[in-house]
């Protein structure tokens, strides 16, 4: 039997019908018609399935739509400003070179948004860490770490431009 | 949207505006905003039906009794296909028969496709499919090479390249080794899965959207099974989310399937493998087992080589014969050969069907005389790259291939030179040396493997490309070819061939998807061809056009049509400007001038004999080198990868942005084979790794700590590919070797100089462990390399 859920994705409110079973990503995917989060297991070994939930990046292939309710919900759809501006982020992405299939590639973005919220400044090794759950099996990962790397510098050139 | 950006790498060729630069992906934009469609991702037509497909659990079995009627009657199913239901070809083998749509009274392998199953959601045909009664009578199997070999049992015969007198040349040697070495083999993990959607059309006719890097062999054998010519079906492919040779021939069963089903159903169906189907049902890389014997001078130089190579191709040919073939032909890699025996078996399996993945079986080849390479070093207490750069090709001698191709382009010494340089080869050994001296834990290793790999299809008349420019009259122009877009940067590369021809900016240009309706009878996006053929098929078009467009600006301005310029968006004569691009095709247009055109392109000068494999059957060879360093824990096997410094030759490089992506990427795909990625098989041949949890897939952690990547800028294609560019898609896979070269150095240092180091493929940490746990019961040098007992010397 299908249930109601409430959701806010991408700043947006949205009342779904789900089935109990169904996964966020599904949900994502078809109830909600935004397939840039993808998936590539479907059991939470690759990461192309990320999301943020209520500010923490999880597979959302893990996830059943039922416990979102009243959640928030960003996904890769939601990460550019406005539809002619996209995150740092991503344009990095673009000049490094850091998506060669792109499959990987929204899952890959929003693990680096949420590593870069919740720590602005992070080492090399943190960036590799914090992808550890990502598979990119096209780009060898060299440019997805320099893309991230140059954003946090760049945020923090922004961040200290505007407080001088 | 803000157009692609560019990223600040050398300019290959300054003159050129668009060719040679680093610009992003065609596809950058749609990549990092969600927005690229996958075929997952196609918005679904009304009507559809998903599809799962039942697999067997058994390896070799009759089957006494497959009852699918619970299915039929389950809730939601619309379609169950068996064998028995289908109505013309059964059969989707690439080249030869062998692999079933669905299993005939019989399963072959664990995983096997029994029947299919569609419904009005996953869900139902998920559990619908289980519902089938089925019963096996257990037959015996044959799983892994030892056991074919035993049993004479092969997908092919045997093959065999032989030059000069190896036998003699051996037995004459000063010294000799022999043994063996298992290479395990791979899952390609596309990180998008076998996908298809077959969408009836009216009339009978069938329009499928495949995940493949072949489409016109998918609309040729799902035109087959549907009973159809092939007009009435059309592939589409926009892009793949990875394809390694995994979507050459595999996605066509999958095609079939929903064709099959959509048939039946009169509406459109999609398969969509979940991943554990996938990895199961779907072949992989061949995993070899090689035997070497091996006679060689004081200094290391090889005088005779004897190989035995035996790749476990599973129940069908497949690809597995060309597969094969590449092996042969890469079992000199870098190194001359004058006397040389390589024996091919082509074991069959109750196991599935292996096929293409990247190299294509060259890698397997390449192993093999790099460790035997190793080996002799070992035996002789040389450092390998002593041993290595004794045995390289000559440039202007000593560069004759064992199947009769002579290494016109060699710049391997070149190669050598600049990575011991650039990674300070020698200052490192000497410290990995001292550092194993001082420490009784940790270990290190360090080797330079160099790759050569020859590009072409062996199979000759593979070697062709198509290609439709269509310039409208706006002076924006639509490219379609017939290669596809995986991630490799073919579409980019294309595009920007396409906007250097007409001197225009690459916003211009326009790729579409791939598709059977556009460019016909397509090869396969395989062999690293995929630019080299479609490339020089769109210019040939864009030229055919421009020659067109110039004989009609000849007339309207009276100047000598060979004065004419494309450039900068407009049409020069001299430095004068005549007028811009677009107003050019207008009046040509008005003027009746026709602004399409098709391209073609065969590549020249290859032949080989299929009798004896001699000939020429590369058109030219790319190059490279990689230095890796590691750092093992022999108490536990674990290791890192501490630094690799790797130049990699893409001659002209199209898009130096694009190939040194190729480059990193396929480095570390390579070592992923070669170390981490284990496929481990039961007693009872059934796959026990089909999840990335149990497969281990390289991850950013992974990656060398100093990763250095440079490209050969210097080089040039000594044959004429398009603009003296190189093929990039495979060769850096092999680079990855030096990584397994490293770790058995670092195994090498526990033992005293002489030890045979053996070491079998992937070196995960736990064989690392016994390798080094057996050197340190062997400390008896007389036991180095296996020698052959009475030729033994110190
Ligand atoms: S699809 Fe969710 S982790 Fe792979
Ligand atoms: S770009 Fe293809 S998987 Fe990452």
């Amino acid at each position: 039997m299908k249930r109601m859920i409430t959701v806010t994705i991408n700043g947006e409110e949205q009342e779904l019908a789900v089935e109990p079973y169904r996964s966020l990503l599904d949900t994502l995917r078809v109830e909600a018609g935004l397939t840039g989060s993808k998936k590539g297991c479907n059991v939470g070994d690759c990461g192309a399935c990320t999301v943020i939930l209520d500010g923490r990046p999880v597979n959302s292939c893990l996830v059943l739509a039922a416990e979102v309710d009243n959640c928030d919900v960003r996904t890769i759809e939601g990460l550019q400003h406005a539809p002619d501006r996209v995150h740092a982020l991503q344009d990095n992405f673009m000049q490094y070179g850091a998506a060669q299939c792109g499959f990987c590639t929204p899952g890959i973005l929003i693990m680096g948004k949420a590593l870069l919220d919740e720590n602005p400044d992070p080492t090399e090794d943190e960036i590799r860490f914090a992808l550890a759950g990502n598979i990119c099996r096209c780009t060898g990962y060299t440019k997805i770490i320099e893309a991230i790397r140059h954003t946090a510098r760049q945020l923090a050139e922004e961040r200290q431009g505007v407080e001088s | 949207m803000s157009s692609v950006p560019e990223r600040i790498l050398p300019e290959f060729v300054p003159g050129a505006r668009t060719a040679h630069r680093a610009l992003a992906h065609e596809s950058a934009v749609g990549h990092v905003t969600g927005g690229a469609t996958y075929t997952d991702d196609i918005p679904e037509p009304r009507n559809l039906l998903h599809a799962w497909v039942r697999l067997s659990d058994r390896a070799h079995a009759g089957i006494t009794r497959l009852d699918v009627e619970a299915c039929r009657q389950a809730p939601g199913v619309v379609a169950v296909m068996t064998h028995d239901d289908l109505k013309a070809a059964t059969d989707v083998g690439p080249v030869a028969p062998g692999d079933l749509v669905f299993a005939d009274g019989e399963v072959t392998y664990w995983g096997q496709a029994l029947f299919a199953v569609a419904a009005d959601s996953i869900d139902s045909a998920r559990r619908a499919a289980m519902l089938a009664e089925v019963k096996y009578e257990e037959r015996e199997a044959i799983l892994d090479i030892r056991q074919a070999l035993e049993r004479d049992a092969a997908v092919s015969p045997v093959r065999t390249i032989v030059q000069g007198d190896p036998e003699g040349a051996i037995r004459g040697s000063a010294h000799r080794i022999r043994g063996q070495l298992a290479i395990g083999g791979q899952d390609h993990f596309y990180l998008e899965g076998q996908v298809a959607m077959a969408v009836p059309q009216e009339g009978g006719d069938m329009l499928v959207y495949s995940s493949t890097q072949h489409p016109s062999e998918v609309q040729h054998l799902v035109a087959g099974v549907l009973g159809l010519p092939d007009h009435a079906v059309v592939v589409e492919a926009r892009r793949l989310g990875g394809g390694f040779g995994g979507k050459e021939t595999q996605a066509a069963h999958i095609a079939a399937i929903a064709a099959v089903l959509a048939q039946q159903a009169g509406r459109p169906v999609k398969l969509r493998l979940d991943r554990d189907d996938d990895m199961i049902l779907t072949g992989k890389r061949h995993d070899f087992l090689v035997k070497y014997e091996a006679g060689f001078d004081p200094d290391g130089r090889l005088e005779g080589v004897d190989f035995m190579l035996a790749s476990r191709c599973g129940i069908s040919p497949d690809l597995s014969d060309a597969i094969n073939d590449r092996a042969m032909y890469h079992a000199d890699n870098a190194y001359y050969l004058p006397n040389v025996r390589i024996v091919s078996h082509r074991c069959r399996t109750n196991t599935v069907s292996n096929t293409a993945f990247r190299g294509f079986g060259g890698p397997q080849g390449m192993m093999a005389i790099e460790y035997v390479l190793d080996e002799v070093a070992r035996y002789l207490g040389r450092d390998p790259l002593d041993v290595r750069k004794t045995n390289l090709y000559g440039v202007e001698e000593r560069n004759l291939t064992p199947y009769g191709q002579v290494v016109e382009d060699n710049i391997l010494p070149r190669l050598f030179e600049q990575v011991e340089r650039s990674a300070d080869y020698a200052a490192r050994r000497r410290a990995v040396d001292a550092f194993n001296r001082e420490n009784p834990v940790l270990r290190k290793g360090i080797a330079i493997t160099p790759v050569k790999f020859g590009i072409s299809f062996t199979t000759t008349h593979l070697n062709q490309g198509g290609a439709l420019v269509l310039v409208y009259t706006d002076g924006s122009v639509q490219l379609n070819h017939g290669g596809i877009e995986m991630g490799q940067g073919l579409y980019t590369k294309v595009a920007q061939l396409v906007a250097e021809e007409f001197g225009i900016a690459l916003d211009r240009v326009r790729v579409t998807a791939t598709t059977t309706g556009k460019v016909p009878n397509t090869s396969a996006t395989a062999a690293s061809a995929g630019s080299d053929l479609n490339g020089a098929a769109a210019v040939e078009a864009c030229r055919k056009i421009k020659g067109r467009l110039r004989d009609f600006a000849a007339g309207r301005f009276g100047i000598a049509g060979e004065s004419l310029r494309f450039e900068a968006d407009a049409l020069h004569a001299g430095e004068q400007r005549l007028c811009s691009f677009a107003e050019l095709c207008k009046q040509a247009h008005l003027g009746r001038i026709q602004l399409s055109d098709t391209g073609f392109y065969a590549t020249p000068d290859i032949h080989v004999d299929k009798d004896t494999m001699r000939g020429k059957p590369f058109y030219y060879f790319a190059y490279g080198i990689a230095c890796a360093e590691v750092v093992v824990d022999s108490l536990t096997g674990e290791y890192r990868v501490l630094r690799a410094d790797v130049i990699h030759d893409c001659g002209q490089s199209l898009n130096p942005a694009v190939d040194m992506g190729q480059v990193e990427g396929g480095f570390i795909q390579g070592m992923g084979w070669l170390t981490t990625e284990e496929l481990y098989w039961d007693d009872r041949g059934r796959l026990m790794t089909h999840a990335p949890s149990t497969y281990k897939i390289p991850v950013a952690s992974d990656v060398p700590d100093d990763f250095r990547v440079e490209l050969a800028s210097w080089s040039r294609n000594r044959a004429a590919a398009v603009r003296r560019s190189k093929a990039v898609g495979e060769p850096p896979l092999m680079l990855g070797i030096s990584v397994f070269h490293a770790l058995k150095d670092a195994i090498a240092s526990l033992a005293p100089k002489g030890c045979s180091v053996h070491l079998d493929a992937p070196a995960t940490p736990e064989r690392v462990l016994l390798a080094m746990e057996r050197l340190r019961r062997a400390t008896d040098p007389a036991a180095a390399g296996e020698p052959v007992e009475e030729d033994a010397e110190s």
